[in-house]
């Protein structure tokens, strides 16, 4: 995991590197002298070799120091933890979307297995998989800014809205705070961006978990159930579902990380305040120190996705809890 | 049909637009009564059980006649009535301990679960009576045994957790399909004279499919033989060990390895035999509008 | 049961002439675009600026699908996009598959530190976002043509190698290999011979998809204005323009999202109908 992310390090620092465009250069007054282009090219360490800049960007980071952001002027740090509680709540929500989605498509498929139902969902789930978020956002974007203007189609926030909050996890210390308003303001800037998220995400699921859930259905255990007395539903729910989600776990978990990283497109899209906006930004601006930084988080949120996806695995399956 | 607890009637059923599996099956067993179900594999003998309690493939309809339980058509009842009744009256002990126990749920729950779910049992209730049937069951420790997942438990201990689980809601009737063969020879006798001391104490009807005339011998008072879906024989065990009527049967008792003749030599059904029952069965058909 | 399997042929014969009649039309629109366009698609005219398609009030002769705030015909737009749209699916879905498929299979099968290399990559290549990853090589790379197919192929190479060492793996283990190693194959020419044609089926499925993939990244980077250097027509760039005069020509965002809509979806279900056809089970 560590020779992962210290990988990854290495190749953006090497890629971005080789951007051409000075962004000293880019940053003052078109009749800057070659003097004030040094000074502060050195006050960013941007004159030693790359080697030197690694080592000390790197050293720099095991101390919580991830540089100075060129076109923002802010610690990198302060600014990509200010911005990463925004694509934090939308991937959770997108992600409780896909679920929530993909959960009940998967069992109505599976209680109407073999049913005209179950083959109009299998042409959903079809068309949901090979259409990326990207393209289910503008479509909604079309369908819920424009035609039925229900839902707001940019940004995160009604700025004339007051808010006086300690963090930026806006949608959770709204709830807490009991600021209802600005939970349905946010709700309301969310929900379409997460639903474009989600999509994707919501077919696979419903697609796995609806082959696992009809092939465990055969399984001697559920069989003895029926005798029990109990109905098709119950079988389905309370015998077959615990047993079924094992297996779509693992792929879940490699499928939200592919979300995550949609939220760069998505933010855009949608005007959305959070860490993938941003870093287009910053590649535009070819802030190198903030690049790097918002690289290096991904590739975090990332690895501890996959450790989360492992863990709940093994609390869900008895056998290896015990072993 | 006033003494029989389970009634089967001229049972019919075939795969969905395909050939019968099951041609014009009667038999019959009476309150506290031990029948056996012999036959090959194939013969249809799991068919029966699973039409009697209501879990037939999906592929699979049964296409005519009657079967009674306790003075009840099941056949003519709706879906739900069904279930219900079945649960309450009946159960079935499966074939393979190693895949019939729900790996994610405690063995405790697993024997509970219908009476505090269909039955309406209370909790309390339910789990003082598991701990009762687990001693019945010879399994010790009950309260720690019934607090453990199915991995953490022997074939033969979930064998007996599954027959724990039968007798769970005292049933009337009760439907072993082949319980002993996923189990070690040495574990089978003692799981099958467990089976014949629980159906001795609480007086239960059983129906017992299997294929091995050795463990026929053990457990039954009645006999019923079946071949390609037909019943060709229906006989009291004494009647049938002392002189079995049909050829195939005859063939059948004759092929059973004999403990008191270990070098005798293996006499399987002769063809000649095997022909003559598929001409009765392909008559059955040609009456019955299959052929 | 001799139903079902029916059925799932008549299905997969819809679905292959669905996609494969859209695709074949986008190759003849790219091809012919120069006669089957009915304006310049760079006319700029700023009195023909926002007209709605033909079938709205206020519609002019001549813009089927109406125009863009500069006065440029849309129709015309979109049959030229195909070019783009086209060439990127093609030149990049093909290098992807060929550079991703190459190095899956030499890790899959000779294992050994090639393998333990190329893993250690793929694990590196996939701690990244896909998009930020591709914008970010592009303002490496410079924009155009070229760059975006460099973008596609280095970023993408991870989903062919991935797969296709999965396969080497599992088929390296088979008897027939070791067969005809005995028979005296080199580890090369074994690979070469008897395990890829085992792999293509699966191949061939990924390069569809890869190619409608390929077409979505183009659309992206039109997007965020990361594409061509020219003006010249992209359904992204359509898209990008589009989203910003939404509410007062939706036209001008829906119709390319439309054909791009229409030709991912061709693309991934041509896959789907090709891996099924070909599915020893099925046949």
């Amino acid at each position: 995991m560590a020779v992962t992310l210290l990988g990854a390090a290495i190749v953006v620092f090497v890629v971005i590197r080789v951007v051409p465009g000075n962004p000293i250069v880019m940053m003052l007054p078109p009749n800057a002298t070659q003097v004030d282009i040094d000074r502060l090219s050195a006050l960013y360490g941007l004159d030693k070799s790359i080697f030197e800049q690694f080592v000390i960007w790197l050293g720099g980071v095991l101390k919580g120091d991830f540089g100075t952001s060129i076109s923002l002027r802010q610690p990198v740090l302060d600014l990509a933890l200010g911005r990463l509680p925004a694509t934090l709540e939308l991937s959770l929500m997108a992600l409780l979307f896909a679920v929530l989605i993909g959960g009940v498509l998967a069992l109505t498929g599976t209680r109407r297995r073999q049913t005209r139902t179950e083959g109009a969902i299998d042409i959903v789930n079809g068309i949901s998989l090979s259409v990326p978020d990207f393209l289910w956002g503008l479509l909604l974007i079309l369908l819920f800014g424009v035609l039925w203007p229900v839902f707001h189609i940019s940004g995160r926030v009604t700025p004339s809205l007051d808010l006086n909050f300690s963090t930026n996890f806006l949608l959770i210390e709204s709830l807490l705070r009991l600021r209802l308003d600005v939970t349905g303001d946010l709700l309301a800037h969310m929900f379409m961006p997460a639903l474009a998220l989600s999509i994707p995400l919501a077919a696979v699921l419903s697609q796995l978990l609806k082959q696992s859930l009809k092939e465990t259905l055969h399984l001697d255990y559920v069989t003895l159930s029926r005798t029990k007395g109990y109905s098709e539903n119950h079988v389905i729910l309370k015998e077959a579902l615990r047993n079924a989600i094992l297996p779509t776990l693992t792929l879940i978990g490699v499928q939200f990380t592919f979300l995550i990283g949609g939220t760069v497109i998505i933010e855009r899209l949608f005007s959305y305040e959070g860490l993938g906006n941003m870093a287009i930004d910053a590649v535009i601006n070819r802030d190198l120190p903030l690049i790097q930084g918002i690289v290096i988080l991904f590739a975090l949120i990332f690895t501890i996705v996959n450790l989360a996806v492992d863990m709940t695995y093994a609390l869900l399956n008895p056998r290896l809890r015990h072993a | 049909m006033t003494k029989s607890y389970l009634s089967i009637r001229d049972l019919n059923a075939s795969i969905h637009r395909g050939p019968p599996l099951l041609r014009g099956v009667s038999l019959d067993v009476a309150q506290g009564e031990v029948r056996c179900l012999v036959g090959e594999s194939g013969a249809g003998k799991s068919m029966i059980g699973k039409a009697v309690l209501g879990i037939l493939p999906r592929a699979v309809v049964v296409t005519g006649g009657e079967i009674w339980l306790d003075g009840e058509n099941l056949l003519a009842m709706p879906p739900a009535k069904r279930r219900k009744t079945i649960g309450a009256k009946a159960a079935m002990i499966p074939q393979d301990p190693l895949t019939a126990l729900n790996p994610s749920h405690r063995v405790g729950p697993q024997i509970t679960d219908r009476l505090v779910d269909i039955l309406g049992w209370t909790r309390a209730d339910a789990d003082a009576r598991a701990v009762e049937l687990l001693g019945e069951v010879h399994i010790p420790e009950a309260e720690r045994v019934l607090k453990m997942y199915p991995h953490e438990l022997s074939g033969g201990m979930r064998q007996r957790i599954l027959i724990a689980s039968a007798f769970a809601a005292e049933p009337k009737l009760i439907i072993a399909d082949e319980p002993t063969t996923a189990l070690d020879v040495t574990v089978q006798k003692q799981i099958l004279r467990l089976i014949a001391e629980m159906q001795r104490r609480h007086g239960t009807a059983l129906l017992f499919v299997t294929h091995d005339l050795g463990v026929v011998s053990k457990v039954g008072n009645h006999l019923t033989v079946l071949f390609a879906g037909k019943v060709v024989e229906d006989a009291s065990m004494r009647e049938f060990f002392a002189s079995p009527v049909h050829p195939y049967s005859r063939s059948l008792l004759a092929a059973t390895p004999k403990y008191t003749d270990p070098t005798g030599s293996l006499n399987p059904v002769p063809q000649a035999v095997i022909d003559e029952t598929m001409a009765e069965v392909a008559a059955y058909d040609r009456e019955h509008g299959h052929g | 049961m001799l139903d079902g399997r029916s059925q799932v042929k008549r299905r997969i014969g819809a679905r292959l002439w669905l996609s494969g009649g859209w695709l074949a039309l986008l190759v003849l629109l790219a091809i012919f675009a120069p006669f089957l366009a009915p304006k310049d698609p760079l006319a700029q005219d700023l009195f023909t600026s926002r007209l709605p398609p033909f079938w709205e009030k206020g519609a002019e002769a001549g813009y089927w699908l109406g125009s863009d705030s500069l006065g440029r015909d849309v129709l015309s737009r979109i049959i030229y996009g195909s070019r783009v749209a086209l060439s990127v699916a093609l030149v990049a879905g093909l290098l992807t598959c060929l550079i991703g498929s190459a190095l899956g299979l030499i890790a899959g099968y000779f294992r050994g530190w090639a393998d333990l290399l190329i893993s250690r990559l793929i694990d590196i290549w996939m701690a990244f976002p896909p998009v930020l990853f591709s914008i970010l090589l592009i303002a490496v790379l410079g924009t155009g043509l070229e760059s975006i197919i460099i973008a596609i192929v280095v970023i993408d190479w991870t989903r062919f190698a991935r797969v296709v060492r999965a396969e080497a793996m599992t088929q390296g283990a088979m008897d027939y290999v070791d067969s005809a190693r005995v028979a005296g194959s080199t580890r090369l020419r074994t690979m070469l011979t008897e395990i890829l044609p085992n792999v293509l089926p699966t191949i061939g499925a990924l390069l569809t998809l890869e190619m409608g993939i390929a077409v979505i990244v183009e659309a992206i980077l039109s997007f965020v204005n990361l594409s061509l250097s020219t003006d010249y027509p992209t359904w992204g760039g359509m898209i990008a323009e589009g989203r910003i005069s939404v509410h007062q020509a939706w036209w001008v965002l829906v119709f390319p999202l439309v054909a791009l809509f229409l030709t991912v979806l061709s693309f991934s279900q041509l896959g789907e109908g090709l891996k099924d056809r070909f599915d020893p089970v099925l046949r």
